[in-house]
């Protein structure tokens, strides 16, 4: 029975080593000053980079963020300080539905709300649907760890007749805000790697970025352009950009496990 | 128990009371504020239905519920029926959960039971980061090594071990519904199994030990006393992955073959509801297509939506919120 | 206490980073975008369609580029159905196809649509087999593969096509498009011509409905050509330059004069001569007659409303002007078949009809 088990451990285990073992061998090779800082080149010509991609993922994260950090933190204030049990309820399950909603639906659905009356793809699209995709995450996130701070900090503030919402904002909010930081760093890294829903939003644009309102590349989007090209030095650089993102991806989910550890710490 | 809990963890009642008298206006406008903030969850929820129900119109009113039953979909002619893909997606979850549920659920006792206390922790964190791997990531990596790899070696030994049966005879591609399930499970193998872990670390202690003190074996305690005490809320994760794999996107659609198909062979190239519209959106021409394409979104969403309700009222009611969510 | 602040700066830091990076107006600052660096932002004018055309107006771009530095070019490949639907949508600045536009298609349109012819090209049946022996086929063997009625590679009729060439005991693998494409269309447009079980059940089209269970789909002729190279045993058509590019080998295929010819500029070229073209530009080129001509070929057409928009329109137009003059002569190192000098003539008079 523990062989079976343990067989099992290594057989879920297994793929997130082959996967980085691939990458690494693959692409990390390709990595390169050039590989950051230039453009595409021409198809079928060798050399260039995916600077406009890496760029274009980091605007797209930070218009997400823009979006997702204060809808989902202040809903999440809500949840935790304001809303009655059947309310909070009701909402935190409607966020975990939202949730399991397929990215490519919100693609579509953006796609249809935006880039159709703007009579364009744009960076904005993009970063609206990665934004409104955060929004469930963040909320829950947000709502678990103001749980975690003391009811003695409330009580304290509130009897020095400071108000309820400066109470939360100033108090509250700042106690959890390590916590909170966190469930948005795991939001963004989640939304980072999504490329269904950039297909019908953001599109791809092989110079740099320089306007919301034009279309814009991101790392998944042309990882998956390349990937799915039949040129040798396109898979070279897909290799490379899948290596960049999972490091990103990776980097940011362990440094938060790092931070919550922490966290856990001082509470137990 | 879900009340006990969140009044427990709320602001205490009587700090909660109002007329502290100051600046009661800030605080109602902080709290609709925040209340709008919370009830965007329900608007958009409303707004994708609304959404993709108006893109569907057109379809709805030209097909109706055949949609759902006719399995031609063919742009030319501006005739559109879904079956092939609903085939696609209910095909490639399920060979993706018949694989990763007896997997998850081994490696998951095996994290609560069994491991050495030492090797449990790195074990969670490599799951929990093998979750977070990119999907389009795992599809590349898929299409270039998983796929040569099982088309090479694992596909013949099936074919020569289980040819008898007609799952496994035809053409074999490479990139087909099989290969697509095998990735689903990858994917959804780290979901079902964290979930699943939470289940069985909630499992009360004195379950196991009244089992231990009838004399059961560690083996047995596991089966009789954890196991069938966490049924539900193992349905639970499941049914969590299973909602993973229904939307999944990128993975599938590189490894799926991209062809409408519905027979018994699963080294046949298929299609998916999520891959179509990856593959058709930006190019459909006849606003029909369009149409027809937001409609498979529509359904999309009505399964997933189903699927990821039930998981969540199974996860509720068995464990209460001690359950952390998984994203 | 003290994380909390490290973990707070780093995340405005990165915030601040960010937005100041996509305000700048020169992201990157690197030596290496000196090359577009312009003294104002260049305008951004997009595009999308075929794929059959990319390599050849990646090249273009990045030449006219250099002349041009006022203007900078966003082309997705997304298909010849995608370029004619995001036109129609006003999504991009134009389209790309391979087919033309139908007439109940532009209907739809919130203006008149032309067609430019832009270039003219090969579609090469490109496959994937043990040694790669150079191989010869025929319509309706072709017909019959995608059709799923001929499975294997050392299937008789292949064989009779290519004496003295060893084929080997392994299953066909049909790769077709999985979006909707003009080098499908003209592919069906071929098979059509030449195949009566073909016209007869799966027709042409830009988006066919392919045989139930017969290969598989893949997105692009990008794709195609990667699931080609990736697969052994697989079949798949594409634009010749995706062939050279990737050095993927191609058939020899049977032209109406019963000669076995392959695809290359001047192939296409002797099937071009032979075209008569209308006053719309909406003609096909498969099956052409003539000894030399490759007979799966046709011309692909940039589409502009004609009522272009101010100054976009105006550096749209000079583009287009360049390309059918200037850029034909980049064609044939593309494996692509220049238009002729005539045709040139044609396309630049229509494009003077353009208002702003």
């Amino acid at each position: 029975m523990q062989a079976v088990t343990c067989i099992c451990a290594v057989l879920v285990v297994a793929p997130l080593i082959l996967v980085f073992y691939h990458l690494i061998s693959l692409g990390f090779s390709s990595i390169n000053w050039a590989f950051f800082t230039q453009l595409p080149r021409a198809v079928g010509e060798s050399g260039g980079g995916m600077g406009n991609a890496i760029v274009g993922t980091f605007i797209l994260l930070a218009l997400a963020a823009v979006i997702g950090v204060p809808v989902g933190v202040l809903g999440g204030v809500f949840l935790s300080e304001y809303a009655t049990v059947g309310v909070s309820w009701w909402v935190r399950f409607g966020a975990d539905i939202l949730n399991g909603v397929p990215s490519i639906v919100w693609g579509l659905v953006v796609c249809a709300l935006v880039v159709v009356p703007m009579h364009g793809y744009s960076a904005l699209a993009g970063g609206i649907v990665l934004g409104l995709m955060m929004i469930p995450m963040v909320m829950r996130a947000t709502e678990e760890v103001l749980h975690l701070v003391p009811g003695g900090y409330r009580e304290a503030s509130l009897a020095l007749g400071i108000s309820k919402w400066r109470t939360v904002l100033q108090i509250v909010i700042r106690t959890a805000l390590k916590g909170i930081v966190t469930g948005v760093l795991l939001a963004l890294a989640r939304v980072a790697g999504e490329t269904a829903p950039l297909l019908f939003t953001a599109f791809g644009n092989p110079h740099w970025a320089r306007s919301l309102t034009q279309p814009i590349s991101a790392l998944p989007l042309q990882i998956f352009d390349y990937a799915n090209s039949p040129y040798d030095d396109w898979h070279r650089q897909a290799w490379a950009g899948a290596l960049v993102l999972l490091l990103l991806v990776l980097f940011i989910n362990i440094s938060v496990r790092f931070l919550t550890r922490e966290r856990w710490r001082a509470k137990s | 128990m879900n009340g006990a809990y969140a009044s427990a963890t709320r602001a205490t009642p009587g700090v909660n009371a109002r007329g502290a008298g100051t600046s009661r206006f800030g605080d109602r406008a902080f709290e609709w504020l925040t209340l709008l903030m919370a009830f965007s969850i329900f608007v958009l929820i409303v707004l994708i239905g609304y959404e993709l129900f108006r893109g569907a119109t057109p379809a709805i009113h030209k097909f109706g519920l055949r949609f759902l039953a006719t399995s031609t979909w063919d742009p030319v002619n501006g005739v559109f029926g879904a079956l092939p893909f609903i085939f696609g997606t209910i095909v490639s979850s399920a060979i993706a959960l018949l694989i990763a549920v007896p997997i998850s659920i081994a490696t998951a006792i095996y994290l609560t039971e069994l491991a050495p206390l030492w090797l449990r922790q790195p074990l969670v964190i490599f799951i929990e980061l093998l979750a977070a791997i990119p999907s389009v990531i795992l599809g590349f990596w898929g299409f270039y090594v998983m796929v040569p790899w099982l088309h090479a070696h694992a596909y013949p030994v099936l074919r020569s071990t289980l040819g008898f049966l007609p799952f496994f005879q035809g053409p074999d591609n490479g990139p087909s519904i099989l290969s697509a399930g095998i990735i689903l499970a990858v994917m959804i193998i780290p979901i079902v199994t964290s979930v699943s872990r939470e289940i069985l670390r909630s499992v009360p202690g004195l379950q196991r030990e009244a089992a231990y003190a009838l004399g059961a074996t560690r083996w047995e305690v596991t089966r009789i006393a954890v196991l069938s005490y966490a049924k539900r809320g193992l349905f639970g994760a499941v049914i969590l992955g299973l909602g993973r794999a229904l939307g999944e996107t990128m993975a599938v659609t590189m490894l799926i073959g991209n062809a409408p198909y519905i027979g018994w062979s699963v080294f046949a190239a298929g299609q998916t509801l999520a891959s179509v519209i990856a593959n058709e959106f930006t190019e459909a021409m006849d606003p029909l297509h369009t149409s027809a394409l937001f409609e498979v979104g529509l359904v999309l969403l009505g399964v997933t939506l189903v699927v990821n309700a039930l998981a969540r009222l199974l996860l509720i009611t068995f464990a209460g919120p001690t359950v952390k969510p998984q994203h | 206490m003290k994380i909390n602040n490290i973990a707070t700066t780093v995340i405005s830091g990165l915030i601040i980073g960010v937005l100041a990076v996509s305000c700048s107006k020169n992201p990157g600052g690197s030596a290496a975008e000196s090359a577009g660096n312009a003294p104002s932002a260049p305008m951004l004018i997009n595009g999308a369609g075929s794929t059959f055309d990319y390599p050849v107006f990646s090249k273009w771009f990045e030449v006219y580029a250099t002349m041009d530095t006022n203007v900078q070019f966003n082309y997705q490949s997304i298909g010849s159905g995608g370029g004619q639907k995001q036109l129609l949508n006003q999504t991009v600045d134009f389209g790309a196809s391979d087919a033309p536009m139908t007439d109940e298609a532009m209907s739809g349109a919130p203006g008149k649509i032309l067609h430019l012819p832009i270039v003219a090209g090969g579609v090469a049946v490109i496959y994937n087999l043990p040694g790669n022996p150079k191989l010869k086929l025929d319509g309706e063997t072709l017909a019959d593969i995608y059709l799923g009625t001929i499975k294997k590679w050392n299937d008789a009729k292949i064989a009779a096509l290519n004496p003295g060439v060893t084929l080997p005991d392994l299953a066909i693998i049909p790769v077709h498009r999985s979006d909707g494409s003009g080098t499908t269309f003209i592919f069906t447009d071929y098979l059509t011509v030449v195949n009566d079980p073909w016209a007869n059940s799966v027709k042409k089209g830009t988006a066919v409905k392919w045989p139930d269970g017969v290969g598989i789909g893949a997105k692009g002729s990008e794709g195609v050509a990667g699931q080609v190279r990736q697969i052994s045993g697989a079949i798949g058509y594409a634009e010749l330059a995706y062939a050279n590019q990737n050095k993927i080998p191609y058939a020899d295929m049977k032209n109406a004069a019963g000669k076995f010819v392959s695809p290359a500029p001047d192939s296409v070229s002797a099937a071009l001569a032979t075209a008569t073209i209308p006053d719309d530009f909406r003609f096909s080129i498969v099956n052409a007659p003539g000894a030399a001509a490759y007979p799966i070929a046709g011309p692909s057409w940039i589409l502009i409303y004609q009522k272009q928009n101010g100054d976009r329109g105006k550096h749209l137009v000079g583009f287009l002007r360049w390309a059918v003059t200037d850029g034909q002569k980049i064609s044939p190192t593309l494996d692509y078949a220049p238009l002729p000098d005539a045709l040139q003539q044609r396309v630049l008079k229509l494009l003077d009809t353009v208002t702003y």
